[in-house]
């Protein structure tokens, strides 16, 4: 008796409505890992109120290959092609950072040539990285195509430069512990300033058409927003940290290289937000153009190389080596244990954009899916570099 | 100039009551010596590092895991002895043994007054499955994911992490790749699928092939 009661008063309520099912409840969806805008095979779990982000989970090792212990098992010139494959828009500046570590290690004396040519490349990586960033971050917010040809127009002539130097246009391997593999000639001297001469042109066309974009404004002003606080804290580098307005340049600070003898400024932000990090690029390219105009009136004859370093049978004294550059992305940084024999004992590389990605999900959380895509595309990452 | 690691190892004994800090010397030319840190303290060490006004270590840049293997330490000492009355020098041989142990290795830089690195390092007791070091996550965010990496590749439980899980490898995998003694499986490309077992059943279910042409009981040329 009791029973049939029951039975009839439930089915007696009146039917729960959509809307009131709905509230509160999150859906999970999983995005990536194969989507033309997370960069590579990255994926993120995210946690979604409507179109509202409440929960982001990054997924990483798709493109895992566990490059440490690979580096472990060779020598340590033989880790030097492979570093290449790390972040490979920038092989030269990753081919620096290795080199600069090992010859902590080993106390190397690079020639004065060499380290020109070394700022010269770099410079000119972290101008082709910042430019196709750019274009990648437009191409995010749905401006398909058109920017990211500006932008790989530009990118193509560095890359013409690379290879008729290096052999290579990406994949360059170009420095060697105590100096470069090859010397540059003068014609290419030449031809390199020629083009970065040109490069402001590029960049005020570029400027003008994308940063006073209103639609670009809209979507990234006040868009995933980070203290300066949170950002030293979750150990961010590179343009992110200084989008924040903390003024910290590994050039400027460890002034390795022979970066105290050139006048640049540091460009910083103020709000923290996309936008800001969108403009660290533009402006940094601007610096850089300055730095190669200063490097190319200073650059003297020379040796590229220093002869006493042994290739064949090279074996760093027992003890270990922290050894960072300020890469395009970040603090790229390698720290390698040697133990006496030809391989390091320890092989590490502090990749920027996996630590930037720290705090990925503090920049999403109350942003929209399609802000996601935005504020991703601005932390810059290349996933060689992030998964190893 | 930031000050020696003689006076910072002095400071945080002063400032932390019951921390024991060693300095680990580096041989090699990059000078840069290191600050072994207790594992008990290591909680409240970093924390002096980072809040200290002369130090300020605020940003904690690479976090990486070492693995040392058992070794085995030879040590040459002259020892006097009197042998048939004369006195000799005669070389004496030692073996030390040091039990391995894995390690996790902290570099510190200063953004608010630009100086570094300093090197902190803990020391597990010993290489088994579970050997638990302090998380400094909740001192320095940056150990987040570096953490969960030389966890998820060297096998070391970091306590008080937030959230300790695999990184690269996947959830399922079970060893830790970049310990020394890590062996891969050989084999690693091969997974049970439903195809072995499709395959027989396939084989049961067709009767076998009628030998119609009698090309079976041609024998090969001898």
């Amino acid at each position: 008796m009791n029973m049939t009661t029951e039975t009839i008063e439930a089915m007696e309520r009146p039917p729960v409505t959509m809307a009131s099912r709905l509230e509160g409840e999150l859906l999970e969806v999983s995005m990536g890992p194969q989507h033309p805008s997370t960069h590579g095979v990255f994926r993120m779990n995210v946690a979604l109120e409507g179109e509202i982000v409440r929960k982001l989970k990054p997924v990483f090792g798709y493109l895992h290959r566990n490059h440490e212990q690979i580096g472990e098992h060779t020598s340590y010139l033989g880790s030097m092609p492979y570093t290449d494959r790390l972040d490979y828009f920038c092989s030269m500046s990753n081919n620096w950072a290795y080199a600069l570590s090992v010859e902590k290690l080993a106390g190397i004396e690079v020639p004065e040539r060499a380290e020109y040519l070394r700022v010269i490349l770099a410079e000119l990586t972290r101008l082709q990285n910042h430019a196709s960033l750019l274009g990648f971050l437009l191409s995010d917010m749905g401006a398909w195509g058109t920017p990211l040809m500006y932008a790989f127009r530009e990118r193509e002539k560095i890359l013409d430069l690379f290879e008729s130097l290096s052999g290579s246009r990406m994949m360059c391997d170009y420095m060697r512990f105590g100096g470069c593999r090859l010397d540059a000639s003068d014609e290419w001297l030449a031809r390199a300033k020629q083009i970065v001469d040109r490069f402001p042109e590029f960049l005020d066309e570029f400027e003008e058409l994308i940063l006073g974009n209103e639609i670009v404004i809209g979507r990234t002003q006040n868009v995933g927003k980070i203290s300066a606080e949170l950002a030293i804290n979750s150990g961010i580098t590179g343009p992110m940290v200084r989008a924040c307005g903390v003024n910290y340049d590994i050039r400027k600070v460890d002034g390795y290289g022979f970066y105290r003898r050139f006048k640049f400024r540091i460009p910083l932000g103020e709000h923290g937000d996309t936008y800001d990090r969108l403009m660290m690029r533009a402006l940094e390219m601007h610096e850089s153009v300055s730095i190669l105009q200063q490097a190319f009136a200073q650059i003297q004859p020379g040796p590229v190389l220093n002869p006493k370093v042994k290739v064949r049978a090279f074996r760093p004294p027992v003890g270990e080596a922290y050894g960072r550059i300020e890469a395009p992305k970040g603090e790229l940084g390698f720290y390698l244990i040697s133990d006496g024999s030809p391989n390091p004992y320890r092989y590490r590389v502090r990749p920027p954009s996996f630590i930037n990605l720290t705090i990925l999900e503090d920049m999403c959380l109350g942003h929209t899916v399609a802000d996601v895509m935005v504020i991703l595309g601005s932390v810059d990452i290349v996933m060689g570099e992030v998964d190893r | 100039m930031m000050e020696s690691l003689d006076q910072i190892k002095s400071r945080i004994e002063a400032d932390v009551p019951g921390a024991k800090i060693e300095i680990v010397a580096n041989g090699s030319p990059s000078q840069q010596d290191s600050l072994l840190i207790d594992n008990e303290h290591a909680v409240a060490t970093a924390r002096f590092l980072r809040v200290d006004p002369a130090l300020r270590l605020d940003f904690c840049s690479n976090v990486t895991g070492v693995d040392w293997l058992d070794r085995v330490v030879k040590k040459t000492i002259k020892v006097k002895t009197v042998v048939e009355g004369v006195e000799k020098e005669v070389d004496q041989t030692t073996e030390e043994k040091i039990p391995g142990y894995l390690e996790a290795v902290y570099h510190l830089y200063s953004i608010t007054h630009k100086h570094g690195p300093v090197i902190i390092r803990m020391r597990t007791a010993d290489r088994a499955e579970c050997a638990r070091l302090p998380s400094l996550t909740p001192v320095w965010r940056s150990a987040e994911f570096q953490e969960r990496e030389i966890f998820d590749l060297y096998g070391i439980h970091f306590e008080g992490h937030p959230d300790l899980r695999r990184i690269l490898m996947w959830d399922e995998f079970e060893d830790h790749p970049m310990r020394k003694d890590y062996v891969q499986p050989d084999d690693f490309e091969w997974e049970p699928t439903p195809h072995d077992d499709v395959l027989a059943r396939a084989k049961e279910h067709y009767p076998p092939r009628p030998q119609l042409d009698g090309a079976e009981q041609i024998a090969a040329p001898q």
